[in-house]
């Protein structure tokens, strides 16, 4: 390989190193004292409630799109009974946790970078160093942890409104019941299509947090490199999002078959 | 002979890269005195402090905090010591996500378990001291860069250190505001004894607080000693920041 190319490639394993040992540190500070609980707490307030109307509102959208998509394809078998089961399996199988993973990346992940980069830019990182404060504890742990329990919440609330926006579109082209509508939706939806694709979105949390957290937190050059950590955070949360998808739903299939 | 000393740097080396910011730099500040490093920009000075406080380490040689040796301390030892120790930031370095009494509050409630009101009372006769007492509730944002400055210097005194290390205390402000942060620095030292080190380039600033001025020139130590003394120097770079005192 040329060394145009050997460059970009070691620089890449050496960035991805760098960030794999960032949240491996992260998982075993987790566990030390202090846990910085009011901080876990503060930031489960910026990245979960704050992020509530954003993905319940895109839920909603979701849940009416998705419906009338699956309208359109059950008509032509005369099926359109399916219609709730498919959208419910739909969307908490698959666009439930990929879709809130990435709303979040957006605007939690473009957060944490823009406002550790700045801290770090600022000096505060050091001040809070120089007042015996562990600085990777109190600011990147506690986000990490943070985006690792809102993530399956969100994605929870993300399902709940696809649902009802599901319903919604039904209600305006069938006049479903509410009740007939949810029966059918769940009528079909079992342990393994709903808890292991939420657990999952607690390694998208994880991934969001170390990602932005580590950008943020290893921010150099001013301003500038302030909009660099906060537009990379969300890149390359995105990409790592969709490339781990892959991984984690394979590994679904494989410990919980279906079908059978 | 060391008990006398708050702070002392043996042969301390830092690079960074291929550039050699300090070389072989040794000087000791004696307990409830002030000392003032100065020098051109770039020449190590805030590197130094951040050395002291154990922010950076050295690549070789040892830095004692009153009779400690920090370089190797682990994290909570180096933590236990940080709290002996008060750093006033260049731009004051804020959280500005916290009003300004939070701030000076934030060491106190890491670090002690007094009651809210406590805290709260504490941090109130911080800002009192510095002159802010009407400014608990503001934010960073809404302060003057004088201001900050005396709010920094709040939350640095916060936990009652022994040593103050400040950096460019009179960066970016007018004379007047800088008189004012120097006679909080030198009513420090003479009421409750505390020990400075302070970093700047304001030559009639270093003349009013310090007992001893040490002058670094590309990383080492051209000139330590009194006013007097450097005011004899022949070295040409002492002489021109004796002279720039003329108008202090």
């Amino acid at each position: 390989m040329s060394p145009s190319l050997t460059a970009p490639v070691q620089q890449f394993f050496s960035w991805f190193g760098s960030v794999s040992l960032f949240g491996l540190r992260a998982i075993r500070d987790a566990f030390r004292r202090p846990l910085e609980t009011r901080e876990i707490l503060r930031q489960l307030y910026e990245i979960g409630w704050r992020s509530a109307p954003l993905v319940t509102v895109s839920g909603l959208a979701i849940g009416v799109v998705l419906s009338m998509h699956t309208r359109s394809t059950m008509e032509r078998f005369g099926a359109e009974a399916m219609i709730p089961t498919a959208l419910a399996i739909a969307l908490f199988s698959e666009t439930g946790p990929l879709l809130t993973a990435l709303l979040v990346a957006g605007r939690v992940g473009a957060g944490i970078g823009a406002e550790l980069g700045g801290m770090r830019v600022t000096e505060q990182i050091d001040a809070l160093e120089s007042l015996a404060v562990n600085s990777f504890k109190y600011l990147a742990v506690t986000r990490v942890i943070a985006c690792i329990i809102a993530l399956p919440i969100l994605t929870t609330i993300m399902n709940s409104a696809g649902i009802l926006g599901g319903f919604f579109a039904e209600k305006v082209i069938s006049n479903i019941s509410l009740q007939l509508y949810l029966n059918r939706a769940f009528s079909n939806i079992g342990f393994v299509d709903y808890i292991p694709p939420t657990a999952k979105t607690m390694v998208f949390g994880f991934l969001i947090g170390t990602v932005s957290s580590y950008l943020g937190y290893n921010t150099t050059g001013g301003s500038e490199g302030i909009g660099r950590a906060s537009t990379r955070s969300v890149v390359f949360s995105s990409i790592l999002l969709i490339v781990t998808n892959v991984l984690l739903v394979r590994s679904i299939f494989f410990f919980f078959p279906r079908g059978n | 002979m060391s008990d006398a000393h708050a702070i002392r740097l043996e042969n301390v080396s830092k690079s960074f890269g291929n550039q050699q910011v300090l070389q072989e730099v040794s000087f000791a500040v004696d307990r409830g005195t002030a000392c003032c490093v100065l020098g051109r920009s770039g020449t190590g000075k805030s590197v130094t402090l951040k050395l002291l406080i154990g922010l950076l380490k050295p690549d070789h040689g040892n830095i004692f905090v009153e009779d400690q040796e920090i370089t190797h301390l682990t994290e909570v030892e180096l933590a236990a010591a940080r709290k002996r120790i008060g750093f006033l930031f260049q731009n004051a370095a804020l959280f500005d996500s916290i009003s300004v009494g939070e701030n000076v509050a934030f060491p106190l409630r890491r670090h002690t378990t007094n009651s809210d009101q406590e805290v709260r009372e504490r941090a109130t006769e911080k800002l009192v001291a510095v002159g802010l007492q009407k400014d608990y509730e503001k934010m960073p944002a809404d302060l003057s860069g004088g201001m900050r400055k005396r709010a920094g210097l709040a939350r640095a005194l916060a936990l009652d250190p022994s040593i103050l290390l400040v950096d460019e205390p009179s960066a970016g402000l007018d004379p007047i505001t800088t008189a004012e942060i120097d006679n909080l620095l030198m009513q420090l030292k003479t009421t409750q004894g505390t020990s400075l080190v302070v970093v700047t380039h304001n030559m009639p600033s270093a003349r009013r607080i310090s007992d001893k001025l040490i002058v670094l020139d590309q990383g080492s130590i051209i000139a330590e000693g009194t006013v007097e003394e450097l005011e004899r120097s022949d070295n040409a770079v002492v002489t021109e920041f004796m002279k720039s005192s003329q108008g202090g």
